[in-house]
């Protein structure tokens, strides 16, 4: 059986709030200084004395971020979650829109970030909150062609 | 955003305008206390009372800032309420990044809103929101009540003061973001003069990075350094409290008023006895993997039967020792109902607590009397403890609102000055001997971080006086370049010279790489100059006779080297503050956009 890897969260209880992997994935994913240009970001959840919560992309299969792009700039990733194809983005927003836990971030300019599930936040993470889980995947007719990541 | 000059939000309150001023002096003030420092000499007004509405409220971040690990602290410049000079305060939380975000190297507030008001920035906002209702609200309501009126939760800042702020206690602190402090010298009360309940920030920017793999690696190499190697344990294990067994083993601990500096009954708040029984977790600033902050709780009974209430509360070294080991205190929870209760009212827990410390002497010599503590303290009675801390929040009375003004403000009007553990403001929680005590009561800060003179107490046998001096001048020097970064001076041992002027390489600030020992040394000047131009005099600095009373592991205090310790370090420090400069040269204003 075919799998692949997608980024999951399951310590969350963990998190400190250091912000270490949002940093991480604006600083190394998408080449931008912020909190707010990555895949994962970090919220405290009604204060910081209620601990922390991410804000990931689930991993979705079927996207609903996908099925909402009228450009296929989002596209299905095998194991689920989207690959995006900045090119063809028009920045509607309509992928956030869509999006059933908020994990996708617009900027000023409506340019979408989401996680691509790579994995480099997670060494980032100095109490092991994050982990890459293997999960059964077939590739998506888009996907069998070019990957653009972000 | 890398720039090579400063990128400055102007506030004035009582218009609630703002203004984004362009200025230079990247190359030569670096950021932080450097560019706190400059934005003072621009803004402030030596001769005028800390008071007056024209008098700034500065904060600064460093080039570094954001940019590399644990670069996470911001510098809050002011002219202080404890003694009317210039000041520095420094805090973390979110409070760095969230300014970086919002595309600020500093942020300065002046005037005085005409209601209680709540500034809320960010990179594309600014706006002055009335929040009169919250006069006298405490720091943990009001924290909620801004919380749900301002947006962004995680990626925000929130600093905010309590009652102590609004009654212009001068030790009142700026509370950022629930567990981190602008603590010490009264940065609550410039707020609170200046009808200012919070500041919001937002840090919504969004910023390029350095091409090329240079800076992804170098952050790479640092965050390995902090996580994987044995260099932060001692911030993240049992963090600053491992410090209160330590202290008190080598006698040097200040417990009761300083009356004693070893306890053999210490167990019950030493770091090991909070981790075991009270810590329910860490949490971080932003930007920092190490998690130095503890949190632990208190549990109050608030009605039979069996029924509850509990609240979190963060502890370090600091606040254990000012509330704890110098009140008599002997069990953790204890503490933590204490240090509690400093959260809600807004104080600086390490003032606040040594006054109490006074304050309960003071009563048990007949200096004072119950007509003025209201609470017949005791040490190691939590419950009047806590009521007294509400008190010298609130300003409950005449001796209360003397006392908030500082320890010694109270004793010259009572009697007691012998045992007023301050210097030059309430004391740090260090009996180590005479360098540390020469170190705060002359200290840039008057704070125990100013330079390791805790640490030389303990390294040094000799009774040097050059060589002390020439150190704590030296180690400030240090400190003072990474407190213009901003680094958080736990990082201190990480962050070589080397390895800063790589990071500064890395981003394009070249000059300032190759400069650095330059630059820090015309800031440490230029911090001097500012602090003497504003009233300070070093040799008129006094250091109260509790201090030369106690035994420490070299046996009793030398008063004679204490005092060949305070001449020379203030005929230094005038030097120092008087010194004519040939370069750098701070510049005009650029431009204002």
């Amino acid at each position: 059986m075919k799998t692949a890897k997608i980024l999951t969260t399951p310590h969350m209880e963990r998190c400190i709030g250091c912000h270490a992997c949002s940093l991480a994935c604006a600083r190394l994913v998408n080449k931008r200084l912020s909190w707010d240009t990555a895949g994962i970001r970090i919220v405290s959840s009604g204060g910081l004395s209620t601990g922390f919560e991410s804000k990931p992309c689930l991993a979705c299969n079927p996207a609903p971020c996908a099925l909402a792009c009228p450009t296929g700039a989002f596209f299905q990733r095998k194991g689920g979650g989207v690959l995006v194809k900045r090119k063809l983005c028009i920045q509607c927003g309509e992928c956030a829109a869509a999006c059933p836990v908020d994990a996708i971030y617009l900027d000023a300019t409506t340019e979408p970030f989401v996680c691509i599930h790579c994995g480099q936040c997670v060494p980032f993470c100095p109490h092991d909150c994050l982990e890459m889980a293997e999960v059964p995947a077939e590739p998506s007719p888009e996907e069998e062609g070019k990957e653009v990541a972000p | 955003m890398i720039r090579d000059h400063f990128r400055i939000l102007t506030v004035d309150l009582a218009t609630g305008k703002g203004k984004v001023v362009t200025l230079e002096g990247r190359d030569t003030e670096a950021g932080g206390s450097g560019l706190a420092a400059l934005l003072f000499n621009k803004y402030g007004h030596p001769d005028k009372p800390w008071d007056d509405p024209e008098q700034p409220l500065i904060f600064t971040i460093g080039p570094l800032t954001g940019y590399f690990p644990l670069m996470s602290k911001t510098v809050c410049g002011f002219k202080s309420p404890y003694h009317n000079q210039y000041g520095e305060s420094h805090a973390g939380g979110r409070s760095a990044l969230s300014l970086r975000f919002a595309d600020l190297d500093g942020l300065v507030v002046t005037g005085k809103a005409e209601r209680l008001s709540c500034l809320s920035i960010g990179s594309r906002h600014l706006e002055l929101i009335d929040v009169h209702y919250m006069r006298g609200i405490d720091l943990q309501r009001s924290g909620k009540m801004l919380r749900k009126m301002i947006g962004g939760a995680g990626h925000r800042s929130i600093f905010r003061i309590g009652p102590a702020g609004e009654n212009l206690s001068a030790y009142a602190c700026i509370t950022v973001d629930t567990y981190r402090h602008f603590g010490r010298l009264g940065g609550g009360a410039v707020m609170g003069s200046k009808n200012l309940k919070a500041i919001a920030i937002q840090g919504d920017g969004v910023f390029d990075l350095p091409e090329g793999k240079e800076y992804a690696e170098l952050f790479e190499e640092v965050h390995k350094q902090l996580t994987t190697t044995d260099m932060m344990d001692k911030y993240h294990n049992l963090g600053t409290p491992v410090n209160v067994a330590v202290l008190n083993a080598i006698k040097a601990l200040p417990i009761k008023n300083l009356q004693q500096t070893t306890d053999p009954n210490i167990k019950g708040i030493t770091g090991e006895t909070f981790a075991d029984d009270t810590l329910l977790r860490n949490t971080a600033c932003a930007g920092c993997p190490v998690g130095c902050i503890h949190i632990g709780f208190v549990r109050e009974k608030f009605m039979e039967p069996n029924q509850y209430l509990y609240r979190q509360v963060s502890y370090d070294h600091e606040p254990i020792f000012a509330t704890g080991s110098m009140l008599g205190m002997t069990n953790a929870f204890s503490v933590l109902s204490i240090i509690d209760m400093v959260e809600k009212m807004g104080l600086d827990v390490m003032s606040a607590g040594v006054a109490l410390a006074w304050a309960t002497e003071a009563l048990d010599k007949g200096i004072i009397s119950e007509k003025e503590t209201l609470v017949p303290l005791k040490f190691d009675d939590a419950a009047g403890y806590k009521e007294a801390m509400q008190h010298l929040g609130l300003g409950s009375n005449d001796f209360y609102r003397l006392l908030a003004q500082g320890t010694l403000k109270a004793a010259e009007q009572y009697g007691g000055e012998d045992f007023a553990c301050v210097l030059g403001q309430e004391m740090g929680g260090y009996a180590t001997g005479e360098v540390f005590f020469t170190s705060q009561a002359l200290g840039f800060r008057h704070s125990h971080l100013d330079s390791g003179g805790y640490s030389f107490d303990q390294k040094h046998e000799e009774k040097n006086v050059e060589e002390a001096v020439k150190f704590l001048l030296r180690d400030e020097q240090g400190r003072v370049l990474l407190t213009s970064m901003v680094a958080c001076l736990f990082a201190r041992e990480v962050y070589t010279d080397e390895l800063l002027a790589n990071c500064l390489n890395s981003l394009g600030y070249t000059t300032l790489a190759d400069n650095m020992h330059q630059v820090a040394q015309h800031i440490q000047k230029l911090r001097w100059r500012l602090r003497l131009a504003t009233g300070f005099d070093p040799a008129a600095v006094k250091i109260p006779k509790r201090f030369t009373e106690i035994t420490t592991w070299k046996g009793t205090i030398d008063k004679k080297y204490l005092n060949n310790l305070k001449k020379e370090y203030a005929k230094r420090i005038l030097e120092l503050g008087k010194e004519e400069e040939k370069e750098p040269k701070k510049k005009a204003p650029k431009k204002e956009e």
